[in-house]
């Protein structure tokens, strides 16, 4: 099932009549979701992507625009037949029900032909529960359920009316960090088990990369942009974007082009071919730097954390416009922090040049 | 822990308190007790000199009185009569008023009025509703008046006027007038406390459950009723409690008669019966009938936890 999102828009109303100004949560949102496939929403608290969730859910009305469920125009169609499953991000689970009548509570409320018998629902519950791999906690309440078992109990009981679509707030953060990163891969498998188009909301750009088959960036209310998360972390659209993905996030400086050679301080450091002279907001991912004796790029390092496979080298750079500029290398690199100066290269592929005001990204103009 | 040499403060700064709750609480309940079982005792008399035996003879008495087993039932009976209606029609408002939006605080504010009046005043005004005559009292030879808004109301329906708390009134009609005034004046508290617990249910589960198509019956007895669980044992337990102890809201329809003109006590309760013992300087009897009720709601209320055990979640 696909999802088409056409023109979709959210506006809160002010609280404070006199004074407030009304909030836009979703800016004329315009997305097709393809059948069957894993997408993540990801953007700081704020932008609107969990709006956009219970918008597609149901559980809030949009301002303005449509939604699709292939070709079913489910816009003014109310939760409950709309087909989906949700899971929020507390899980919200019936603390008095056990996790077997959690999961039979969708079940219990089919009524007229979809009416189902003990035994079937039974059954239902059951697949669902081993999908997850929950079939021994049936019997337990909410309440004794470590954080990753009752999401799974979340994820069972939004399945266990066979969804459409399935919808997750922020479904891992209210995990510990060895949990989520199991459970973000149980997700991905049970989404690729049932084959049903999945829309999860998150703030972990991390988490929406490493399972997404697409991510969409949102700040604002405004999409920034859609892709492979890979895509969209080699070819961040704008500032925002590239500051957005990657950890440890990206090095800012301001520089300059000038006669189609970056420089950044008084050093040119890259040849940029088609990019007109101007002044620049420059983006080096850490791992675009390379230790060179001879390189052109030059920072004063504080200090060396090793990470094992990875050394992180620390320094400042007086162009920079974060407070220190962090560059992850190989440890076969030996980098002498006595010295009082590191030099490097960059690698083209790393680098990124945005407007200095508008910050959006600049591409060399094909000759 | 506290250092012991600074413990003797901790004991000033109590003392105060000891003092009191030591000779208007604990005294009295350890002076209850042996008054109980002292055959005979009478302040007035003990006050004269007078020594008593130790014995059952107060309890033996006490229980032996016709008006303590009529006492007993009425008790009992507007217990198990205004307990659970007050709670259930507590309950439907509390989810009504929290589920509307428009003038919610302000109706919240009239559905307590009742609460911050005084239940002789609330009851004055229910019997001037509940009359039939003019007067408060009557006689055999009065000419009857409809007086009443209650019987207005029946006869504009055309029914006949129902002599509801006067002279020749039925032991029926008295028992309805105060089980209608009784969980008039009990609701404001439980709406009060279940409309908190209301409110402090996670809306998530009402999303989750919207989500998955469940009808408003179902939500109700699936979801609210169990969520709400411990507020409505709350309210349970102690509408129990305050219905063993039932006194002034007979006072206030009957006035001292506890009951119509003809018939005066008929609807005396527990505490009636201890009042009207102490008025006749018969502590000892007093006391047995003190510590009867006391076993009583005991009782009620152990039973009404172990209920509450098996039936109230998490």
């Amino acid at each position: 099932m696909k999802i088409v999102l056409e023109n979709l828009t959210k506006i809160f109303p002010s609280r404070d009549k006199k004074a407030g100004k009304e909030v836009v949560a979703v800016n004329n949102f315009n997305f097709t979701i393809p059948d069957g496939k894993l997408i993540g929403l990801l953007g700081p608290s704020g932008c609107g992507k969990s709006t956009t969730l219970y918008m597609i859910s149901g559980l809030q009305k949009p301002t303005g625009g449509k939604i699709f469920f292939g070709e079913d125009d489910v816009t003014e169609l109310s939760t409950e037949n709309r087909g989906i499953g949700l899971v929020f991000q507390n899980y919200a689970l019936y603390p008095h029900l056990t996790v077997k009548q959690n999961i039979l509570f969708p079940l219990q409320n089919l009524k007229g032909a979809d009416k189902m018998s003990k035994e079937a629902m039974l059954e239902r519950a059951y697949e669902a529960a081993r999908l997850v791999q929950i079939e021994e906690l049936m019997d337990r309440k909410p309440s004794e359920l470590s954080g990753g078992q009752q999401q799974r109990v979340a994820i069972a009981r939004a399945l266990v009316k066979m969804p459409r679509v399935l919808l997750l707030d922020e479904p891992l953060s209210n995990l510990d960090a060895r949990l989520r990163l199991q459970t973000r891969e149980e997700i991905r498998r049970i989404q690729k088990e049932t084959g049903i188009t999945t829309v999860f909301v998150t703030h972990d750009q991390e988490e929406a990369m490493s399972i997404s088959d697409m991510i969409v960036v949102m700040k604002l209310g405004v999409v920034q942009q859609i892709g492979q998360p890979q895509d969209v972390y080699d070819s961040p659209a704008n500032l925002f974007v590239a500051k957005f993905l990657g950890t440890p996030p990206i090095n800012v400086f301001s520089g300059r082009v000038k006669g189609e050679k970056l420089f950044i301080g008084e050093e040119a450091v890259l040849d940029v071919k088609g990019v007109k002279d101007q002044d620049v907001t420059v983006g080096v991912r850490p791992e675009g730097f390379v230790p060179d004796e001879n390189g052109p790029l030059h920072t004063i390092p504080s200090n060396v954390e090793v990470m094992g496979r990875d050394v992180s080298v620390v320094s400042t750079h007086e162009a920079s416009l974060n407070p220190q500029v962090r560059s992850i290398i190989n440890s076969d690199h030996k980098v002498d922090v006595s010295a009082g100066v590191v030099r490097w290269t960059l690698k083209p592929h790393k680098v990124f040049l945005f407007n200095k005001d508008t910050e959006e990204r600049i591409l060399p103009e094909e000759a | 822990m506290v250092d012991s040499k600074q413990q003797w403060k901790a004991w000033l700064y109590l003392a105060p308190a000891i003092v009191l709750l030591l000779v208007f609480t604990v005294w009295p309940i350890i002076n209850t007790v042996r008054m109980a079982f002292l055959e005979n005792y009478s302040g007035l008399k003990a006050a004269g000199g007078a020594t008593f035996q130790f014995g059952l003879g107060n309890f033996e008495k006490v229980i032996g009185y016709r008006r303590f087993v009529s006492c007993l039932k009425n008790t009992v009976l507007l217990c198990l009569l205004t307990v659970p209606i007050s709670t259930i029609l507590a309950l439907l408002i509390a989810v009504a008023l929290n589920s509307i939006k428009v003038c919610q605080k302000a109706l919240q504010t009239i559905f307590f009025l009742p609460y911050v009046t005084n239940s002789i005043a609330i009851g004055m005004v229910f019997a001037a509703m509940f009359n039939i005559v003019g007067s408060f009292y009557g006689t055999q030879n009065e000419i009857i008046v409809t007086a009443g808004i209650i019987n207005n109301v029946i006869q504009f329906f055309g029914g006949e006027p129902i002599n509801w708390i006067n002279y020749g009134s039925t032991y029926e009609a008295n028992m309805l007038v105060m089980t209608v005034y009784i969980v008039w004046n009990a609701l404001p508290f439980k709406i009060l406390v279940l409309l908190g617990g209301l409110q402090s249910i996670n809306k998530q589960y009402y999303d989750a459950a919207k989500v998955d198509g469940t009808s408003r019956r179902r939500i109700f007895t699936r979801i609210t009723v169990p969520l709400l669980s411990p507020m409505i044992a709350y309210v349970v337990i102690t509408g129990f409690i305050g219905g063993f102890k039932e006194y002034t809201s007979i006072v206030g329809i009957f006035g001292e008669k506890m009951g119509p003109p003809d018939d005066a006590g008929r609807l005396n309760t527990m505490v009636g019966f201890i009042y009207d013992a102490l008025s006749t300087n018969s502590q000892g009897r007093a006391s047995a009938a003190a510590l009867i009720l006391f076993g009583i709601i005991l009782v009620v209320t152990m039973i009404n936890m172990q209920v509450s055990k098996k039936r109230v979640h998490y």
